[in-house]
């Protein structure tokens, strides 16, 4: 018996009743969308899904704007290569984050009832931070859907040998109609329904993966066989989540607590759940405090099961996986296996679609492959419509035209959307011709992202700071990041000044260099807050505490509230990562 | 969430789990009575047969559950 998936050059071949449940997906997205348009007539229902939603809903369109297949190939490539530690973005790489977006943040997002995240610091901080966050955000966000766009297609060529031009235009194109027809609300039907899509092509692979490697010991004993055979003396490093962060050089990241506590988990994290508006934009669709509150809480607590469907199956393919002759079949990197097809490698990222092909006969392979698609062109949707509502409210309305009316901004939401596509089709092409522009992209993104946080925080909790000290902090911030990213670019060496060693991996330099871009842009901040005048008490109601009165969720028990549910959250974290210790 | 009461998610994810199982499912049936050449690791289990069928349950629950008439009820 063998898997069906060796001997060809395309990773999967796709039988009848695969392409009906793909083609059944693609009528599905496209119906959504025009029985939406009906209910996107005002700006608040294009952009904001006519803050109607209930938390549940709320949540797991929160959750799944990030579960894209970007993410989930890329995440169990990275628990391939860097075995368990890459659960460390799932946990406390994400639910901390999660609960201090619905405790202590999202009060502040709901009450000033704005319509994004640059939108909040133009009340906080003045048009000066609004200007350099949203064009900024503008930018980068439809340039990650073009990225998006572009490995969507690779991929599919790689798996399914599919046409690459095919695969781009029918996703922008599908993405433009439901989009461009139903707004958010149409976003957000599809990322919900994404959700359970995923987790019914992909919950298979672990636990008949689990069976076939005798079980979690069974699965530890063979990775440690297969390791120490390639060489590799860190074998029983792959399996352990903490107990192997004392030094750099104990694990396979090249990492040490440090980066993963303080760099990952209090500013990566942390800037990216509660400050990028994709994710935030889709818990400002709850229909009211308490749901809004919920909302991530809820988002919380699948995140911490996303690493069954998605690490597990990295380890299991570490584990299990052969070549046609019976030896271990050892991924390589994708550029490798990806450039040069006739040597016959495989990616680290091809993984998934490995372990989906050992497992999947006809049908279950289809659903599989759907919820692939499924997941890239919701990271596209997510993208473009976030894109949409930061131009017409950050860019068009405050810069623009200032007296826009409600129909004018549905409008112009509409053609963004437009623009928002064909933008991405070039950044998908220019992609393609040099696939480095990729991570350029995903590099440039996070120079925003944690001096962001640092900025949004201080200007939540502390009333001293000035609107001149929001604009130079986020400024010098992002510099700051541009200009240790370029740093090392330029001279590798510098690594071990920025992340403290030079054993550190890609994304340990990640997690130092978001450390220090906060640190610098929050020093900034309080510097030139001391310096300059504060806004008056009577300004920063309902943007600040200790000058805001957060109103009631409503009477409800205990187990209803969300300070109870968020406790119960922080219990289930604690003990998964005791667990996997 | 019933969208301005045109449309309720989850009613959408309800019929996508059916009509995805019941193919499935169909799929699977079919591999049981003519296996195929190139089996797939593990096939002895008939995962298509039983994760078939516990994607259509759920589904069919899903519809019943939060189709127009209910809701309407």
């Amino acid at each position: 018996m063998r898997p069906a998936t060796m001997s060809t050059s395309t990773l999967v071949h796709l039988s009848p009743v695969d392409l009906a449940i793909i083609i059944f997906y693609f009528a599905l997205v496209l119906a959504i969308g025009f029985i939406l348009k009906k209910s996107s007539g005002t700006s608040e229902d294009f952009f904001l899904a006519g803050r109607e939603m209930t938390a549940w809903v709320a949540g797991l369109a929160f959750l799944s704007a990030n579960l894209g297949s970007l993410e989930l190939m890329g995440w169990a490539g990275n628990a391939y290569k860097y075995g368990i530690l890459a659960a460390h973005w799932y946990w406390i790489g994400a639910i901390p984050a999660m609960l201090f977006l619905a405790l202590v943040m999202m009060p502040f997002y709901y009450i000033c009832k704005t319509h994004s995240v640059p939108g909040y610091l133009k009340l906080r901080f003045g048009a000066g931070a609004q200007t350099l966050s949203s064009i900024s955000f503008a930018f980068m966000t439809v340039l990650m859907s073009g990225v998006n766009m572009y490995a969507m297609a690779v991929v599919m060529k790689v798996v399914l040998g599919w046409n690459m031009h095919t695969s781009i235009w029918v996703s922008s194109v599908t993405v433009l109609a439901y989009v461009a027809l139903g707004g958010l609300r149409s976003a957000i039907f599809n990322e919900v329904l994404q959700f359970f899509l995923i987790w019914a092509g992909a919950l298979l692979i672990p636990i008949l993966g689990l069976i076939e490697a005798g079980g979690w010991d069974g699965m530890k004993a063979r990775i440690l066989a297969n390791l120490t055979a390639q060489g590799n003396a860190q074998g029983g490093s792959f399996t352990h989540l903490w107990s192997t962060l004392g030094t750099f050089e104990a694990n396979p990241m090249g990492i040490n607590w440090v980066g993963i506590v303080f760099g990952l988990g209090a500013i990566i994290s942390m800037g990216y759940w509660t400050t990028d508006f994709l994710v935030v934009q889709r818990v400002m669709t709850a229909k009211d405090l308490r749901s809004a509150k919920l909302a991530p809480i809820i988002g919380a607590n699948f995140k911490m099961l996303v690493p069954f469907i998605v690490i597990l199956p990295g380890l299991l393919g570490l584990a299990l996986l052969r070549d046609g002759s019976g030896n271990v079949l050892k991924l390589v990197s994708n550029d490798l296996a990806w450039n040069s097809p006739q040597l016959g490698l495989h990616g680290y990222d091809e993984v998934l679609p490995l372990m989906l092909a050992r497992y999947c006969g006809p049908g279950l392979l289809g659903l599989g492959i759907t919820a692939l698609i499924a997941g890239f062109m919701s990271g596209m949707a997510g993208n473009v419509s976030a894109f949409t509502t930061v131009w017409t409210y950050d860019i068009y309305g405050a810069m623009i035209n200032k007296n826009a009316t409600d129909e004018q901004k549905v409008k112009v939401g509409r053609w963004c959307t437009v623009w928002g596509v064909i933008i991405s089709i070039v950044t998908a092409y220019m992609c393609k011709e040099a696939s480095s522009i990729m991570d350029y992209v995903q590099a440039l993104f996070s120079f925003f992202i944690a001096p962001l946080f640092g900025t949004v925080l201080l200007g939540m909790l502390w009333k001293r700071a000035t609107k001149a000290g929001g604009f130079w902090g986020l400024l010098a911030g992002t510099a700051a990041s541009i200009g240790m990213w370029a740093w090392v670019k330029l001279d590798p060496g510098a690594v071990r000044y920025i992340a403290m060693s030079t054993a550190a991996q890609d994304q340990a330099q990640n997690m130092f260099r978001a450390l220090w871009s906060c640190l610098i842009g929050v020093v900034v901040l309080v510097v030139v807050s001391f310096v300059t005048e504060p806004k008056s008490a009577a300004e920063l109601k309902g943007l600040v505490y200790g000058e805001t009165v957060i109103p009631s969720e409503g009477k409800f028990a205990f187990y209803q509230r969300p300070l109870f549910w968020a406790g119960v959250t922080t219990l289930m974290f604690v003990i998964v990562n005791v667990c996997f210790w | 969430m019933d969208s301005k009461n045109v449309l309720s998610i989850w009613l959408v994810v309800g019929f996508s789990l059916l009509v995805n199982g019941v193919l499935i499912l169909g799929a699977g049936l079919y591999e049981l009575i003519y296996p195929p050449l190139h089996k797939v690791v593990l096939y002895e289990y008939h995962a298509s047969i039983w994760w078939g069928a516990i994607l259509a349950i759920i589904g069919a629950i899903y519809c019943l559950r939060f189709g127009p008439k209910r809701r309407k009820g």
